[in-house]
Order: C-alpha cells, then sequence, then structure tokens
C-alpha cells in the first residue's frame, strides 16, 4: 500500500475518533457539559491525538529504518566475488537497488508480471535490455549474483512495507479504541491534550536540532576526506588558490578568506551608516505617517532576490564605476567586476538588515529614558546621541553582527559582481572571489567527485560555517546580555 | 484624613513664578483640560490633587513643553515663566527644560554610572569650567538630594544598579544639577516605599529654600504633609486653588471637599 494513503486512512480514523470521542464524551454526561471534567472538543481531540500521533511517529521511524535493515540484509547475501575489482561493496549495492527498481517499474508498466519479476534469471534474461525498454538505464550486464539480490531485495522490502502497513494501522486502531474506552466524563481529556500537544511541540523542536546536526554532519565528513587528500596546513595557511583539474592544485584559503573579508568590510561600511542612520530617524523623528510610509520601502530591499542585486552590479553599478575610476576617469580600475562593485551592492542588500533590527532595538528603549534626557534640556539629537544609542548600542552591535554573517554567506552578488580571481590585494578595484562563490565553482566543474579539487568545497563550506555560527553565537549573545537589561 | 494639618502656616504672598490663562489642552479630539487659570509662587511647594486622568499630569507636563514630544498633543492659552510666555515662537523648548526641571513617576535613571547620570545635566548645558568644577557640581547636587553618603564610595556604578528610592533621589540629582529654577514633579513617590517616600518628602523641604517646585500626587496625606499650596482638578478643570491648609480644612467647592474626605475619586 503506499504510504499515502496509509497517511490519509490513519487522519481519516484521526477525524472520525474526534468525533466518535466527543459523542461519547457528550452520551456519558446525558449532553450536559457541566458534567465534564473538560470541554467535550477536548474528548475528541485526545481520541484524534492518539489515533494519528503514534501511528505517524511509527511510519516514520520504520521508513528511516526500513532501508538501513533492508541494505544490510541484502549486502550479506552478496558473495565477496561478486564484487570485481575496482569497485566496492557500496557501488555493487547501489547497482542492485537500481535493479530492484528497474523491476518494480515493468512491473508497475506490465511489462513484466510479478511472477517474472521474482523468477528471471540472468542466465536466460537480458535483464539489461528489458530494464532499459522500461526507461531504467544500468551501467553494465547485469550478473547473476545483483539479479538474485535485488529480488531478494525486493522480497524483503515488500515484506517490510507489509509489515509496516499492518503495524501502523494496528496501532492507529490500537490508540483509537483505548483512547475511545477511556473517554468517560470524569477523564481528565484536557491535561491529557495538553501533555499530547507538548510532545508534538518537543518532536518538532527536536528535528530542526537535529536537521542542523545531520548538515554539520555531511561537512564534517567529506571535510575529512579533504584532509586526507590535501594537508591541512597547506589549506588553511596557502596564499594561492589555482585548482587544475589534472591534479597538482595549490588550494589555500587565505586568497578567498581576504576576498569574503574585504567585500564583507565594504558592505558593511556602507551598510552600517546608512541603516542605522535610517533605523535612527525612523524611530526618534518620523512622524507615524512617515514611518508607515518608509518602513515598509525599506524593507522591500530585503525582499529583492540576490540574483536581482547580482545583476544590479554586473550592468549598472560596475559600468558606473569603470566610469569614473576606469581608465577614461582616475585610471585605477580595469574592470567593472571588482571588489568594490560587490561590496557597494552587498552594502545595499544589508541596509534594511541593518535598519530593521535596529529599529526594533531602538524603540525597545523605553521612552522614560527619552523624557529623562528631554526633561534636562537635552535636545533630541543629544538624547540619541547620549543616551538612546548607549543603551541600544549591544542590540546594535547584534544587529551588525548578523548582517556581517548574511554577508560572508553571500555568493551571487560576488559571482556577478566581484569576478573570479583568487587575489591577495589590497586594492579595492582589482576582481577577487569569495569562499562561497568557489564553493559553486568547484562544485559545478567536471572533477571526479574524490579528487581533491571538488571535496574543497566541503572544507571551503565547513570554514565559512564555523565563522558565520560563532558570529552568530556572538550576535546573539550580545543581544540576549542586552535584553536582561530592561527586563 | 491627614495627619498634620498646620493651620499655623505662614500666608505670605512670594513671587509669582509661573502664570497660567486660559490654558487648554487636546489629545486629537479629547479635550484634556479646560480653561485653566493659576498663579504659581516661588520658593513654595504646589501640590496638584485630583482623581485618576483629571489631567493634572497633563497640565504639569504643558508647563516644560513635555507635551511638544507627543504629536497629537495641542495646547491653547498663555502660559508665563517670570512673564515670559513660554509657548512663543522665539523660546527655545530646549532652554526652557533646563530652566524648568522634571521628575518623573518612575525613577529613569539613565543606564551611566551614578556620577554620568548626574553630570548629564551640566555637561550639556556646559555649566561646569572643568573637571574639578563638575565634580563639585555632582557632589552638591548628590548632597542636596539627601544621596551622597549612599553613593559616594561607588560613582562609578551603574545609577540603574540602586535601589528604586535611591534611583529616585538620584533623578531628583540629576534635575537639581541643571541649576533649574523650578521643579515639577510627576508623582514621585508612587513607586516607592515609605522610607524612600519619607526621605524625597524631606528633601522636597529642602529644595522649597532655592526653587518653586510643583508636585502632582495621588496621596492627599503627602500634599497636606508637603505644600503650602494645593490645587484640586477635577475633570480637565482647576476646582480649586488655595492655601493648602484652607483646602484641606475649608474647602469652598462641594467637589473638593467630596474628593478629599473620600466620595469621588
Amino acid at each position: 500500500m503506499p504510504v499515502l494513503w496509509l497517511v490519509l486512512i490513519v487522519f481519516a480514523l484521526g477525524a472520525l475518533g474526534f468525533v466518535l470521542g466527543r459523542r461519547r464524551a457528550l452520551g456519558g454526561a446525558g449532553g450536559d457539559i457541566r458534567l465534564l471534567h473538560s470541554l467535550p472538543s477536548y474528548y475528541g481531540t485526545n481520541v484524534a491525538l492518539l489515533t494519528v500521533v503514534p501511528a505517524l511517529f511509527l511510519l516514520g521511524i520504520w521508513l528511516l529504518v526500513q532501508p538501513i535493515v533492508v541494505d544490510a540484509k541484502v549486502s550479506a547475501l552478496l558473495p565477496d566475488s561478486a564484487i570485481s575489482e575496482g569497485t566496492t561493496r557500496d557501488l555493487v549495492m547501489s547497482d542492485v537497488r537500481r535493479i530492484a527498481e528497474g523491476l518494480d517499474k515493468a512491473v508497475a508498466e506490465g511489462a513484466m508480471t510479478h511472477a517474472q519479476a521474482r523468477d528471471i534469471r540472468a542466465e536466460f534474461t537480458d535483464v539489461r535490455n528489458r530494464l532499459g525498454a522500461v526507461g531504467v538505464a544500468l551501467g553494465s550486464r547485469v550478473g547473476a549474483p545483483e539479479l538474485f539480490a535485488a529480488q531478494r531485495y525486493r522480497r524483503i522490502a515488500g515484506e517490510g512495507s507489509l509489515a509496516m502497513t499492518g503495524a501502523v494501522l494496528a496501532l492507529a486502531l490500537g490508540g483509537f479504541a483505548l483512547s475511545l474506552i477511556r473517554t468517560t466524563p470524569s477523564f481528565r481529556a484536557r491535561n491529557s491534550v495538553e501533555t499530547g500537544i507538548r510532545y508534538v511541540l518537543i518532536f518538532a523542536a527536536t528535528i530542526a536540532v537535529l536537521t542542523t546536526i545531520g548538515i554539520v554532519l555531511s561537512l564534517v565528513f567529506n571535510t575529512i576526506d579533504f584532509f586526507r587528500l590535501y594537508p591541512a596546513w597547506d589549506f588553511f595557511f596557502g596564499t594561492t588558490w589555482s585548482p587544475s583539474f589534472g591534479g597538482g592544485s595549490d588550494l589555500g584559503i587565505l586568497p578567498l578568506l581576504w576576498g569574503t573579508f574585504y567585500i564583507s568590510i565594504i558592505a558593511l561600511a556602507v551598510s552600517v551608516p546608512i541603516g542605522l542612520f535610517a533605523a535612527i530617524y525612523l524611530s526618534e523623528y518620523a512622524t507615524p505617517h512617515v514611518r508607515a510610509f518608509a518602513k515598509p520601502m525599506i524593507e522591500v530591499l530585503a525582499g529583492i532576490p540576490t540574483i536581482v542585486y547580482g545583476l544590479f552590479a554586473l550592468l549598472t553599478v560596475g559600468p558606473l564605476l569603470l566610469k569614473v575610476f576606469g581608465q577614461d576617469g582616475v585610471g585605477l580600475m580595469q574592470a567593472g567586476t571588482a571588489v568594490v562593485t560587490a561590496g557597494l551592492v552587498m552594502g545595499i542588500m544589508l541596509i534594511p538588515f541593518v535598519s530593521s533590527l535596529s529599529d526594533d532595538i531602538i524603540n525597545a528603549v523605553p521612552q522614560s529614558m527619552r523624557d529623562g534626557s528631554l526633561g534636562l534640556g537635552a535636545t533630541r539629537s543629544e538624547t540619541v546621541r547620549q543616551v538612546v544609542l548607549p543603551a541600544a548600542l549591544p542590540g546594535i552591535v547584534g544587529a551588525i553582527l548578523l548582517a556581517a554573517s548574511r554577508a560572508i554567506g553571500e555568493t551571487m552578488i560576488v559571482v556577478l559582481g566581484a569576478g573570479a580571481a583568487a587575489n591577495l590585494s589590497l586594492n579595492p578595484f582589482e576582481a577577487m572571489t569569495t569562499v562561497t562563490a568557489k564553493i559553486v565553482s568547484q562544485l559545478t566543474g567536471d572533477a571526479d567527485f574524490a579528487s581533491p579539487e571538488a571535496l574543497v568545497a566541503f572544507a571551503l563550506g565547513m570554514t565559512l560555517f564555523v565563522i558565520t555560527l560563532g558570529l552568530n553565537v556572538f550576535a546573539l549573545y550580545i543581544v540576549r546580555k542586552y535584553r536582561e537589561q530592561y527586563e | 484624613m491627614y495627619d498634620n494639618p498646620d493651620l499655623a502656616r505662614t500666608t505670605v504672598t512670594r513671587d509669582i513664578k509661573i502664570a497660567a490663562h486660559g490654558c487648554q489642552v487636546f489629545y486629537g479630539d479629547t479635550h484634556a483640560i479646560k480653561d485653566v487659570d493659576i498663579d504659581i509662587e516661588d520658593k513654595t511647594v504646589t501640590a496638584f490633587i485630583g482623581p485618576s486622568g483629571c489631567g493634572k499630569s497633563t497640565f504639569l507636563r504643558c508647563l516644560n513643553r513635555m507635551n511638544d514630544t507627543i504629536d497629537i498633543c495641542r495646547v491653547v492659552g498663555d502660559i508665563r515663566l517670570d512673564g515670559e510666555d513660554i509657548y512663543d515662537k522665539r523660546v527655545d523648548p530646549v532652554q526652557l527644560r533646563a530652566k524648568v526641571g522634571m521628575v518623573f513617576q518612575k525613577p529613569n535613571p539613565f543606564p551611566k554610572s551614578i556620577y554620568d547620570n548626574v553630570a548629564y545635566g551640566p555637561r550639556i548645558h556646559g555649566l561646569a569650567r572643568g573637571k574639578a568644577d563638575l565634580d563639585e557640581i555632582v557632589e552638591s547636587s548628590l548632597r542636596r538630594a539627601a544621596i551622597w553618603e549612599e553613593v559616594k564610595d561607588r560613582l562609578d556604578a551603574p545609577g540603574t544598579g540602586l535601589s528604586g528610592g535611591q534611583q529616585q533621589r538620584l533623578c531628583i540629582a540629576r534635575a537639581v544639577a541643571t541649576e533649574p529654577e523650578v521643579l515639577l514633579m510627576d508623582e514621585p513617590c508612587s513607586a516607592l516605599d515609605p522610607i524612600a517616600t519619607a526621605q524625597v518628602e524631606e528633601l522636597i523641604d529642602e529644595l522649597r529654600s532655592q526653587y518653586s517646585v510643583v508636585i502632582v500626587t495621588h496621596s492627599m496625606q503627602q500634599a497636606a504633609r508637603v505644600s503650602q499650596k494645593t490645587a484640586f482638578f477635577h475633570l480637565g478643570s482647576l476646582v480649586e486653588y488655595g492655601e493648602t491648609g484652607h483646602i484641606f480644612t475649608n474647602p469652598t467647592d462641594p467637589r473638593t471637599e467630596s474628593y478629599i474626605t473620600g466620595r469621588i475619586g
């Protein structure tokens, strides 16, 4: 049975449980809701929750675990002789899975019967051709052990799915029946629902945390692979970045890190003053009328996709800067793509981050502070400079750090605005590139996935992740410290 | 009703410090203050009493133009400080507020050190000739606010770390440091315990020797204890204004009598 149907059935059962639970509770109290411990809908919700949640939880776990178990079982069936020179058990297993999928598809499209799929033998049938006919391309001729393993794979997976359907339905029905029996007017349904909701929320939070850990782990393993092939010292302290896909590349991160920081610093130099001043104007000077109009206008900037900013850098800002600083003007700039182009455009992109966050933080400074200062005969700007800003400073620093981690992670503007050359230079009119832009180019190239030239992308990603994580943690720490002051 | 009416208080006439005539305040469409006429004397403590929402705080905030910071607020009428119209276009509200200091209901020390809190006003108005002079201003202000002994060893500590009563006295020191001529106090003791209240009240009595003090209070006992003149506000109007002893023992208006005997409010 397809998983979708299973989920729908469980939900239908849950809906039915809601109706029946509610009715049973009301019936038990003779229709008088004052005799019930909880409101009738709580009894219904209790039945629905006990029906749906454990069943879906089991379904999720089963779907995660089953492929691992089946893989392990089938893998044990493959004789060592089936694993030829130059390949690994993992690669053969992925072939096996493909063959199994192909057989499933052939059966579904009617090219084979169930019995054929179960019984065909590689010795008599050209499985590759038959599966090719239904659109499943296989790399090489299918050998007898692989086909046998694939057929076993199908059988075990089929049995597993059947068992899963049974178990999930049984659990749903069990929860349904048990909770319906327990539904009496004195049953504390409200408390039970409260507990249930808490577990659902905990589950959601756990998934978010586990995903983060999963992302980190996927980076970590590839990074370790990379450092097996390439010395860590040369990676972290090398000053040249020249990957050549034939091997023998120099993969020093320093030029990329320098490009990242240089562009980010220019971006912050643009966005922090403009964003901060805009926030001060909006929160301290603007009339409610102006504020209601201007704040959304600034926040529109945050909604523009970064690729559009990239085009803006490439087509407008670059040529404009070239006209002023290029050969016809000051003579400092060679081409439109340069650190300063990307930095300026990224700065514009960051303005709403800085201004919106700072605006919230400035507004959180109690009005009594301003009154106190104004009441002593200070002007508005004196009040802002000497009372409001110092009080809001930790929060503003937090906002700037969040903007900085955003700048460090930005890719599209750099690809289009700053060029692709990895330079270690102080000249802002030169083309440079950043860590993120190089991650893209290393992974989209033709390099073998197991070569250091491709794996370096993960090491770059990991480095970037650690840097931005550090910035974010620091920013959150500062913001939290600030909150404690007034609450 | 009150513990010390002090009927024998001197009733000599002093100079008029603030004169308000035909004062009206509107918040949007709400008519908050209706045609208030009052003469506030110099070197006197004047108490504004009245039920919540009667406009006494609003009127107080008119006296140093703090209502300017509220967009929808509009003030009509004539308010004169030493004969000069404070709502005249040529008057700088910033200068005015330096002359008419204000202490708020909730203690609101700045998140700075105790020293910097008190030095704030003198610094922005350039009242000190140097560091030594500023030190002296800070010390004398803290002494006048009766808090010097408690904080003299920790002037660098943040003002927000003091207790509520100490914070309020720090705010009074901060207001005194700018050498105002009038001190407006908007329920300065409502967030304080009885001991801190007694300290602040004693302080108000001392401040009377140099300033004209206007205090808004919800406590009639407090008004009776600290003030020489009392004004009773009701529904945005000034109902009765006179010697404190007179208002509390022999009010002319029946509404005043109802309020001080606890029947309205």
